[in-house]
């Protein structure tokens, strides 16, 4: 399973907030898909607040990335098989 | 015949950075009561607050065994692990996440979370699940916020 940071992610947010993150995403992607903490995208468990929303963006996942030291990033990565699977387990509607 | 119920006595406390200098202190002071109250201490944390509780008890005094907090989330939400009680260090918004994600994973548990630091007030304010709260502006003076746990486990009366 790839390690997030090892994809090279971009960083739309730093140092954001949960409300922003669920905000942006919802602004900035024309499919938007609602997981719960503790979702698994490749090797790292989301972190938030729920209902936590994930964008899918042609063939990148747009979603928080929440490390202790440094807040929550937005983040931009590959999304490889992911996609698929967030658009089975995740929801439409928060 | 007499049946005996097993009673969970587990305790998770989840670390924040170790940035705001109380936490440290508060944690240590946590882990070591409600050991000694009979609950299965776990400390999760990033390497940087497991170092700084490991060396301040390098005896193992305290803080009792320990978890890297990804893993720790992980297993939770896995269902591998479990906990009666969880107590979450909060100083910024990641922490509030965190704690809002253990709400999440462990709905079953007391969830008591202690937010600290200048900002305390206002990260208090954002928290809109259900859990017990402790919140003192202390960033290098545990002594109030101390208080506030005494008074949230009952241990008022015996330290005061």
């Amino acid at each position: 399973m790839a390690c997030i940071d090892e994809l090279n992610p971009e960083v739309l947010l730093r140092g954001a907030s949960f409300a922003e993150c669920r905000a942006m995403v919802e602004k900035r992607c024309r499919e938007v898909y609602y997981v719960d903490p503790g979702y698994a995208i490749f090797d790292t468990h989301i972190i938030g607040v729920p209902p936590i929303a994930v964008g899918v963006e042609d063939t990148f996942i747009i979603l928080p990335y929440t490390k202790p030291c440094y807040g929550t990033f937005l983040i931009r990565v590959p999304g490889g098989e992911e996609i698929e699977r967030l658009r089975r387990k995740g929801r439409r509607r928060p | 015949m007499t049946t005996q119920e097993h009673k969970d006595e587990s305790a998770l406390l989840v670390f924040g950075c170790p940035e705001v200098p109380v936490q440290a202190a508060i944690g240590l002071y946590l882990a070591g009561r409600l050991a000694e109250d009979g609950y299965d201490v776990l400390c999760a944390g990033n390497p940087s607050v497991l170092a700084l509780l490991r060396v301040s008890d390098w005896r193992r005094q305290y803080i009792g065994r320990t978890i890297d907090l990804d893993r720790c989330i992980g297993e939770v939400a896995e269902k591998k692990r479990n906990a009666a009680l969880c107590v979450v260090f909060a100083h910024n918004d990641a922490g509030i996440s965190y704690a809002a994600t253990m709400r999440y994973l462990l709905p079953g548990a007391r969830l008591v979370v202690i937010v600290f630091g200048r900002n305390a007030e206002e990260l208090a304010a954002g928290i809109e699940f259900p859990c017990e709260k402790v919140v003192e502006k202390a960033v290098h003076n545990p002594g109030r916020l101390k208080k506030g746990i005494d008074e949230v486990f009952g241990w008022r009366a015996s330290t005061s």
